[in-house]
């Protein structure tokens, strides 16, 4: 008897809820009509690469709340997990779309990425993804043609690659031998690589060794490292995450082997490791576009921001996502942008918008945009120090 | 002196191998399946481990004692709650549930300790020896790995051949129904045999990580299935197949990776694990089984 009372009291609890529920979201709904264009994102807020989503969207929030405060443009944000997963990426990008996006931040990573750019071709919406790298991001491999809604706030792996040949070329006192360890069943990871070869033999820099390893491969890097400290080698470029990074940093100060290590965006995070000693990353360089330590005023307001919410420095990824909402009001206010448009509309300008105009955010200034969805911006070396990422002066 | 250096190398991931090896081996000698989970035992004694040591501040031996235990229950646990309603039932069906175990226990980890992998703390020091005037330089962690292999290969023969459990031990893998008519208490023996096997995965789980430092909750799949490569590599079933199937599998992935390539190392490996199966298909000291019709 009691049991069942206390199944009545519940299920009238549960239905009353919802029903608040319901009323809640549709009076969320009816306020956000008044103006907010609706942003959709997708990333990994959960699994192995949720340092990358999780600041995506810290980034993004960050710039949305002040974007409203300003009053010009207002958006609304609505992040879906994919974990990074190319099969689960779908679901996201359905989910968002049911729930009326205008406009993308895309994927964060690649993988995930590349699965949905055709659904945004299709649909004609919008995206710019902040972080996905790849070239498979916005061109279609199977047609070799570019899907044209979709855009890129990050370099793209190839010229991360070349960029980096560049900066070691130019920096002859970094070292003048390269060994490159790289994963060669990750598509960033291979885009940077193959790049980074080819313009290394256009540059004249020395490549001593070039050793691989894979998913199935990646704790045990002795040989590769013991490859590269017998080749001579005083560069180690490291074109892949953070992750196995780490466990190159550690297996490299086993044999005490000690060079210069070069990497690209996907060594952002690497401090985070938990119980990684990060002494070892000491003098890491990493070509990223974004410092935390800049000066700008833009820059500072952003970091302080987010180490007052979130308590942590704010990485390249919440960066390029900053940007990314910034760039969106800039187009949107511009090209007259409304919430009541339809996607494909907005896409339409926004298009326009982004081919023509120059952008300066904290990643970069006079940033350009192709048609290809590519951009066009100098990269910045960075290099850890006592525990945290230092811009280089030069 | 570098071929030297990758064959020390090869023979500390080897010993690793082949205790792995040893736990797959055993089982498989004495209950007759395939316990697919027995490596990601191992991955949760690199995670008990690993929280001993940081968060509870143990030093490494005592670590190792901690994970030892918590891993033989689990073993035992495992044996207990998954395989042994299973006994009569067809092998299909307990090989489909260690990989269910597997799975199991894989995303188990996920969901409390996240995906990100984390760095073991080194747990000998960085210290190296250092040979023809600083040619060769082996670490203390190598050294250690293969001297814990040789010493765990003896103990373990000891085991099997002097003691009373031991021969009881040999009696069931030669005739499960003959054994028990001699008053050995089958159920038992394979109990004790799972947590032999669980608590060498421990010590595994501690070299491995010490070694290679990354722990992440897919930290066991893939030595667990080079292990099994080296056990049947060996002959499944006999301890020294096990060290040797686990010594020569080392060796020969550190060496492909050294001097033919890195990206066909695991390629190479499982290929000339074929050939060996094909010229001796009970393995390099597997004894030879003939069917009685």
């Amino acid at each position: 008897m009691t049991m069942k009372k206390l199944l009545k009291g519940g299920l009238a609890a549960v239905m009353a809820l919802s029903m608040y529920a319901c009323s809640a979201n549709s009076g969320g709904s009816s306020s956000s009509d008044g103006g907010a264009i609706k942003l959709g994102m997708s990333g990994p807020l959960s699994g192995g690469a949720a340092i990358y989503g999780q600041a995506v969207q810290r980034g993004a929030e960050i710039a949305i709340e002040e974007v409203n405060e300003a009053g010009k443009v207002k958006f609304e944000l609505n992040a879906q997990d994919d974990e990074a997963d190319p099969t689960k990426s779908p679901n996201a990008y359905g989910v968002l779309k049911d729930w009326g996006m205008q406009v993308s931040l895309g994927c964060v990573t690649s993988g995930a990425g590349s699965a949905v750019s055709a659904d945004y071709q299709n649909d004609k919406i919008f995206a710019m993804t902040p972080s996905g790298s790849s070239m498979d991001v916005i061109l279609n491999s199977a047609t070799n043609e570019y899907y044209g809604t979709v855009f890129q706030m990050c370099f793209t792996d190839p010229n991360q690659g070349v960029a980096s040949a560049d900066y070691l070329s130019a920096h002859s006192d970094l070292g003048s031998k390269v060994a490159v360890i790289w994963k060669n069943d990750d598509n960033y990871s291979t885009g940077v690589h193959d790049k980074f070869v080819e313009e290394a033999n256009k540059v004249g820099l020395e490549i001593v060794s070039d050793s691989t390893f894979n998913d199935s491969n990646d704790s045990d890097f002795s040989v590769q490292i013991k490859a590269a400290q017998d080749s001579g080698a005083d560069i180690l470029f490291l074109p892949i995450y953070y992750e196995p990074a780490a466990a190159i940093l550690v297996a490299a100060d086993q044999v005490g082997y000690k060079p210069t290590v070069f990497g690209v965006d996907g060594l952002d995070g690497i401090l985070g490791v938990e119980g990684f000693d990060t002494s070892l990353a000491e003098g890491v360089y990493l070509l990223t576009p974004f410092s935390a330590d800049a000066t700008d005023e833009k820059t500072v307001n952003f970091v302080k921001k987010y180490q007052e919410k979130y308590g942590e420095i704010p990485n390249q990824f919440a960066a390029d996502a900053y940007d990314v909402v910034y760039a969106f009001a800039k187009a949107c206010e511009e090209g007259g942008v409304t919430a009541d448009m339809s996607a494909s509309d907005i896409a339409e300008i926004m298009v326009k918008q982004f081919t023509s105009m120059t952008f300066d955010g904290i990643t970069g200034t006079g940033m350009t945009w192709a048609e290809t969805g590519e951009v066009s911006k100098d990269p910045k070396a960075m290099v850890i120090k006592d525990g945290a990422y230092v811009g280089v002066q030069d | 002196m570098a071929f030297l250096s990758y064959l020390i190398s090869g023979l500390s991931l080897g010993s690793v191998y082949a205790i792995i090896a040893l736990g797959y081996s055993m089982v498989y000698g004495i209950a007759k399946m395939l316990n697919f989970a027995h490596g990601d035992v191992i991955m949760i004694g690199a995670y008990v481990s690993y929280f001993a040591m940081t968060l509870m501040g143990f030093p490494f031996y005592i670590a190792l004692l901690v994970a030892v235990f918590a891993c033989t229950i689990l073993g035992v646990t495992i044996e207990r709650l998954a395989y042994k309603p299973l006994r009569q039932a067809p092998s299909l069906a307990v090989l489909i549930t260690a990989i269910g175990v597997s799975y199991f226990l894989q995303n188990g980890a996920q969901l409390l300790w996240s995906a990100s992998a984390k760095m073991y703390p080194n747990a000998f020091g960085n210290g190296q020896i250092k040979m023809f005037n600083g040619e060769l330089s082996i670490s203390y962690t190598t050294i250690i790995t293969i001297l814990v292999c040789i010493l765990v290969m003896i103990c373990l023969t000891l085991f099997i051949n002097k003691t009373k459990t031991g021969s009881a031990m040999r009696a069931c893998s030669e005739d499960k129904g003959a054994a028990t008519l001699m008053g050995i208490n089958v159920n038992k023996i394979i109990s004790i045999t799972f947590a032999i096997g669980s608590g060498l995965a421990a010590i595994a789980a501690v070299l491995l990580c010490s070694q290679y430092p990354t722990v992440s909750p897919t930290l066991g799949s893939m030595p667990g299935i080079k292990a099994f490569t080296a056990a049947v590599f060996g002959g499944i079933g006999s301890i020294p197949g096990a060290l040797l199937g686990g010594l020569a599998l080392g060796i020969i992935e550190t060496l492909t990776k050294a001097y033919i390539s890195t990206q066909l190392s695991d390629a190479i490996v499982f290929a000339v694990l074929i050939i060996v199966l094909l010229i001796k298909p009970t393995g390099l000291l597997g004894k030879k089984i003939s069917e009685k019709v």
